[in-house]
């Protein structure tokens, strides 16, 4: 099994040296192999956005290094970084552009990774390969490839951008709480989407989610962060039949610093 | 009037091009760019002191075009690279360059009076006045509205228009955002110094201080144009801006004729550009207050 995605030594603090110190990530390290599908749970400020972001790139490490397909990416920026992510936000309008058409959007997902010149951008072409794929979410969107991206719902925003995501397959899918800003239905949804989606092209995915009945439901693998490390790492059968009561027993026999919120235990 | 009229739009065809630059900036970059009142100035400086240095105007325009692309990759740079915040790139940009026009033309204002003009030759094959600028003009306006809507459908295109709209996604999807702002700050600046190229071969001079309130001028254009003719397609939105430029001249010219003094316009331009600005924080309570009168006015019916 090839390692997909390598954290070595990640440490990260905001503000340092002055009285808002925070220091997020310590020593943080992980590995994924090809196929994981690794759910990532921990209470607000454990550092998980702060993780996914440092493998997108959007944030740079103070020191540790980060390794995609055994390529040290940890200098390239994130725009440089994409050709080998696809990743959707907690914030639905994050993922797409407000102002473009679905088909204009799926059009510059789908040159992800490759130069973009001065051909044309919308071939027409294409339009049936995104019909195709819009027709995957059931959702009608489909025959509405000239509606605008702002016009959509936030669900259906997120589905859309979990599309683009994977258009052109990602070495790497991070998904940063992308159904915590949705409502419990619609974030039921999306989730069986990014299951179907995953599961299909048999992605490496990292999942972020407050959750833990989503957690445990989820993926092949859950990861706990506390404090900026990881606490907690469990795989394969024990993943398979853990429960929340389990995970809960677990969390504080660990002694986790930081209080597990209601959210999360109620999710 | 009709003179009074012909004025205005050969002005405005004019400074549409200045319009769609600051087009290309506010509406598809996000940006608010205020070096545009020193490029436009730039355009000027360099298309009359080339002129009147015995070059060929059309070169000369086409110089002044170059020199604005140059100017807004320095705002771009200071923006992208040195990080300095968006309106104060602008700022230092602007501020620069009004040095910089004055090096160039050796002066302060340049009078192109005697000298031969891309409007002189038109007028040579006997289109004079104001339907050689409008006619002129126009082809002007035409050939770059279909090069842009050409250009922000290739794939460049559309990574422009998507690092304007979500940057985040745009960085997501492999775009480099800072390569992209840049590219429209040129472009938008090039246009814009291209249109006071123009405009000084238009009024037969150059003058240092033929920038002040440009900015303002074109944003009013664009949000004229915005609001009174179809915001639909891309080719659409261009035309409407080109339009909004003439209309926002027409206005002017007939303020002026009700006896407005020119000193005041900029009063009365800045006063108009707040107002278009504050609708969208109004127009819940516009709605409410049309509600209420609207069910109403059925009754009657």
């Amino acid at each position: 099994m090839s390692k997909v995605l390598e954290l070595k030594n990640i440490e990260k603090t905001f503000y340092a040296g002055t009285v808002n110190e925070n220091y997020v990530l310590k020593n943080l390290s992980l590995d994924l192999e090809e196929g994981d599908y690794v759910t990532v749970i921990g209470g607000n400020g454990a550092g998980k956005s702060t993780m996914l972001n440092i493998i997108s790139g959007a944030l740079m490490p103070d020191s540790g290094n980060v390794v995609i397909d055994g390529e040290d990416v940890t200098k390239l920026k994130e725009y440089q970084r994409a050709k080998y992510l696809g990743r959707v936000f907690q914030d639905p309008r994050m993922g797409t552009a407000t102002h473009m058409s679905i088909s204009e959007n799926m059009a510059i997902a789908n040159r992800r990774g490759s130069k973009r010149g001065l051909k044309w951008g919308l071939p027409k072409s294409e339009e049936a390969e995104y019909k195709e794929l819009l027709s995957i979410l059931d959702l009608g969107l489909e025959n509405r490839l000239d509606t605008k991206m702002g016009l959509l719902s936030g669900g259906q925003r997120q589905a859309v951008t979990l599309l683009m995501a994977t258009i052109q397959r990602p070495r790497l899918l991070l998904l940063d709480e992308h159904t915590a800003a949705l409502d419990p239905k619609t974030a039921a949804k999306v989730l069986e989407i990014t299951d179907r989606i995953v599961t299909q092209n048999r992605l490496t995915t990292v999942m972020i989610t407050h959750n833990m009945r989503d957690a445990i439901k989820h993926g092949n693998r859950l990861v706990m962060l506390d404090a900026g490390r990881v606490i907690l790492d469990i795989k394969g059968e024990e993943k398979q039949n853990l429960t929340v009561d389990q995970l809960l027993k677990k969390f504080e026999h660990l002694g986790g610093e930081s209080t597990l919120s209601d959210r999360m235990l109620l999710g | 009037m009709i003179n009074i009229i012909l004025g205005a739009v050969s002005l405005g065809l004019l400074w549409a091009i200045m319009t769609t630059g600051v087009f290309l900036t506010y509406r598809v970059l996000d940006y608010a760019d205020l070096s545009v009142e020193g490029s436009i100035v730039m355009g000027a400086a360099i298309v009359a002191k080339l002129i009147t240095g015995g070059v060929n105007p059309i070169i000369a325009t086409v110089c002044a075009f170059a020199g604005g692309l140059a100017a807004g990759v320095v705002t771009g740079l200071l923006n992208t690279k040195l990080k300095i915040p968006s309106l104060l790139a602008g700022i230092l940009t602007m501020i620069a360059l009004y040095s910089v026009n004055i090096r160039i033309m050796g002066k302060a204002n340049i009078t192109l009076l005697k000298s031969e003009t891309v409007f002189t030759m038109v007028e040579t094959i006997g289109l004079k006045g104001n339907t050689g600028v409008i006619i002129v003009a126009v082809v002007i306006n035409a050939a770059i509205a279909a090069a842009l809507y050409w250009f922000f459908g290739t794939e460049l295109g559309c990574a422009v228009r998507a690092t304007g709209d979500n940057r985040k996604m745009a960085r997501a999807q492999g775009i480099n955002t800072d390569t992209m702002k840049i590219l429209a700050l040129a472009l938008s600046n090039g246009l814009v110094a291209l249109s006071g190229a123009l405009i000084a071969q238009d009024q037969s001079y150059a003058d240092v201080s033929m920038g002040q309130g440009a900015i303002v001028i074109g944003l009013a254009s664009v949000i004229i144009g915005e609001v009174i003719f179809y915001r639909g397609n891309f080719l659409n939105r261009l035309i409407s801006v080109v339009l909004g430029a003439v209309v926002y001249r027409i206005i002017i010219a007939l303020v002026i004729e009700m006896g407005m003094k020119p000193t005041d316009l900029k009063l009365f331009t800045a006063i108009t550009v707040a107002i278009c600005l504050a609708l969208p924080t109004f127009q819940p309570q516009i709605k409410a207050k049309l509600a209420k009168i609207l069910p109403q006015k059925k009754e009657v019916k």
